[in-house]
């Protein structure tokens, strides 16, 4: 027993749709479907893509690099981390590597402040940050196989 | 997994650590699924409802408000289907205290659902997990599939013929959707906007239907207030507020995590006992209760960390996160970071709280920059009253407490800014 149509929950349809794209986002094409499909309007359907900070309408990077600058990262010096990262992919946060390898986000609390400075990829945390770790992450990255 | 301070007491934490979170048997071997057993097969749901009400237990969500009523509130409205949602969004920037409970004894909030279910007569649940928290996610999931296996889910559950089963919704990346009523209109599928209220969630909530809303560690508190009883509970805490808080220590402390500790213990002994001191230099401040918390100078370090004492002085507990923070701390920059972050999670929907923050940030920033003015000060003030006044949800309300309180103790360092110089060194003016 279900507690509701699936097909009619335009959160989980969206998440998949972004799953689903190469290029981590959805695509205007699947936002037209996705609106079919849950009978609601288009701009509905964009109302709730644009409103949740995991959706992208733009095409983004392989990895998603999302760095906390909540206040106890802050605090803990996520300046500088996003100093490094910024300097290392020669891109500002909300932007894109011209490979399509990595985007860079500034992000709200991740409620990983145990581990401050910290950051995700994708769906991996990674916590005590130092310039030098950073690094080490980009190179292991960098390094894999498409 | 949450790094844990020693607790001195662990009722919320009790399994955390120590059985395999992702086997139902050791759950069930330390006394799980027994506080189901017992409400199912002997008490009425009035029972079940004047033990939490008899135990004094407020909702650890941040507004600390009597859970045993609300129960009894959504028990009583007329509507069916009833909901019980479980709030697991945890955003508030500096709390990660549902987490370990989320990752370490998924079956306690089960269990809690389950109870409140039969309390108020829902047979639906909803536990709304903010998305990023991947590995909450799946062992909730698993911890799902075994409490069905094992027929604490689903229909007829233990022969009682109560029926009751849980979903989960993730998340999609939003501070305000942990706002109980925008937290509905998301798992309904909509933007997170906040509702104006009334009507609350026990009469309207979920599809516009009755709905208890509760946070992860009120939940995890029911199965032991259940089997240890009412009076056992208020062994524990304040006379006002019973039991136990888990506090997120952060910042410039030694040791930094969680601590389950009486409700009540000071700032002093957390940082001292608990955190091992401050790392290195002199204690400052500290902000309790989230980035919508007080900031609480050193006279604040005896002050009892209960709902009822903070708001008596007119400040907060919130979530139970505690920054702590040194002299090499900006307040200007600190409280710049505070600001950006309502900036970024304000939906818009009212204009106090989409103007407002946008202009609380602007001015702050042109402080930090040594681009003030004299009635800058003042301006963010007001700015922050009128927000407080006319905003529709907590979001707007709340700039005015990290605002004032920051003032309150350094309203000095704010005008050296103005002047034209950041005593820390940390803005570059
Ligand atoms: C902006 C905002 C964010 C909130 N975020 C959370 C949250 O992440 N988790 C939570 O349990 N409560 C959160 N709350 C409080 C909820 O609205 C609600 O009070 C709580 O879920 C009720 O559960 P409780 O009675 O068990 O505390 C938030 C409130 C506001 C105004």
């Amino acid at each position: 027993m279900k507690l509701r149509d699936k097909e009619k929950d335009v959160i989980a349809l969206l998440s998949e749709a972004q799953r689903e794209s190469k290029h981590n986002y959805i695509t205007e094409e699947k936002l037209k479907l996705i609106a079919q499909e849950a009978g609601l309007s288009y701009s509905e359907v964009y109302g709730v893509a644009t409103f949740y900070s995991l959706f992208s309408l733009k095409p983004r990077g392989e990895y998603i690099i999302r760095v906390c600058d909540s206040g106890p990262c802050h605090l803990m010096g996520s300046r500088s981390i996003f100093e490094v990262l910024e300097e290392e992919l020669k891109i500002k946060v909300g932007e894109t590597t011209p490979d399509g390898k990595f985007t860079l986000e500034e992000t709200s609390c991740l409620g990983i402040c145990d581990e401050a400075p910290a950051m995700m990829i994708n769906e991996k945390v990674y916590g005590n940050l130092t310039p030098q770790e950073i690094k080490k992450i980009l190179k292991r990255l960098r390094e894999k196989k498409w | 997994m949450v790094k844990e301070l020693k607790s001195p007491v662990r009722i919320v934490l009790e399994n955390c650590g120590k059985i395999n979170p992702e086997s139902i048997e050791e759950y069930i071997a330390q006394g799980g699924y027994k506080a189901v057993n017992r409400v199912l097969q002997e008490m009425k749901p009035e029972e079940v409802i004047n033990e939490i009400k008899a135990s004094g237990l407020q909702g650890r969500g941040g507004a600390a408000f009597p859970t045993g009523l609300k129960w009894e509130f959504t028990s009583r409205a007329k509507d069916t289907p009833r909901y019980i949602i479980c709030n697991a969004d945890e955003g508030e920037p500096g709390t990660f205290k549902d987490r370990p409970i989320l990752e370490g004894d998924p079956h306690k909030i089960i269990e809690g659902m389950i109870i409140a279910g039969y309390a108020v007569g829902a047979h639906y649940g909803y536990i709304y997990i903010r998305g990023e928290y991947i590995l909450s996610i799946n062992r909730f999931q698993k911890a799902l599939e075994q409490a069905e296996e094992h027929r604490f889910l689903g229909e007829d559950i233990l022969e009682s013929g109560f029926n009751f089963q849980i979903e989960i919704h993730q998340g999609a990346g939003s501070y305000v959707c942990g706002e109980e009523t925008a937290l509905m209109d998301s798992i309904e599928g909509k933007r997170g906007n906040p509702r104006f209220k009334p009507p609350f969630p026990p009469s309207s909530g979920l599809w516009k239907k009755p709905t208890v809303i509760n946070n992860v560690e009120t939940l995890a508190n029911i199965a032991p207030i259940i089997l240890k009883g009412a009076d056992w509970f208020r062994g524990f805490g304040t006379k006002e507020c019973p039991g136990t808080k888990v506090y997120a220590v952060s910042g410039h402390v030694k040791e930094v995590g969680v601590v389950e500790a009486p409700m009540g213990i000071t700032l002093r002994k957390i940082i001292n006992e608990y955190a091992g001191g401050m790392r290195q230099g002199k204690f400052k401040m500290a902000q309790v209760g989230g980035t919508a918390g007080a900031i609480l100078g050193e006279d604040m370090l005896d002050v009892s960390l209960d709902y009822a004492s903070l708001k008596r002085k007119g400040l907060v507990l919130g979530s139970g996160a505690i920054l702590v923070m040194d002299e090499t701390t900006c307040c200007v920059d600190m409280l710049k970071c505070f600001l950006n972050f309502f900036k970024r999670e304000c939906c818009g929907k009212c204009v106090p709280g989409r103007i407002g923050t946008e202009k609380l940030l602007e001015i702050t920033t042109s402080i930090s920059q040594g681009k003030g003015k004299e009635d800058d000060i003042d301006l963010i003030l007001q700015t922050a009253k009128v927000m407080q006044k006319a905003s529709l949800c907590a979001l707007g309300q709340s700039p005015i407490l990290p605002i004032s309180t920051i003032l309150k103790y350094f309203k000095e360092e704010f005008i050296e800014h103005i002047k034209g110089r950041c005593p820390t060194g940390v803005c570059k003016i």
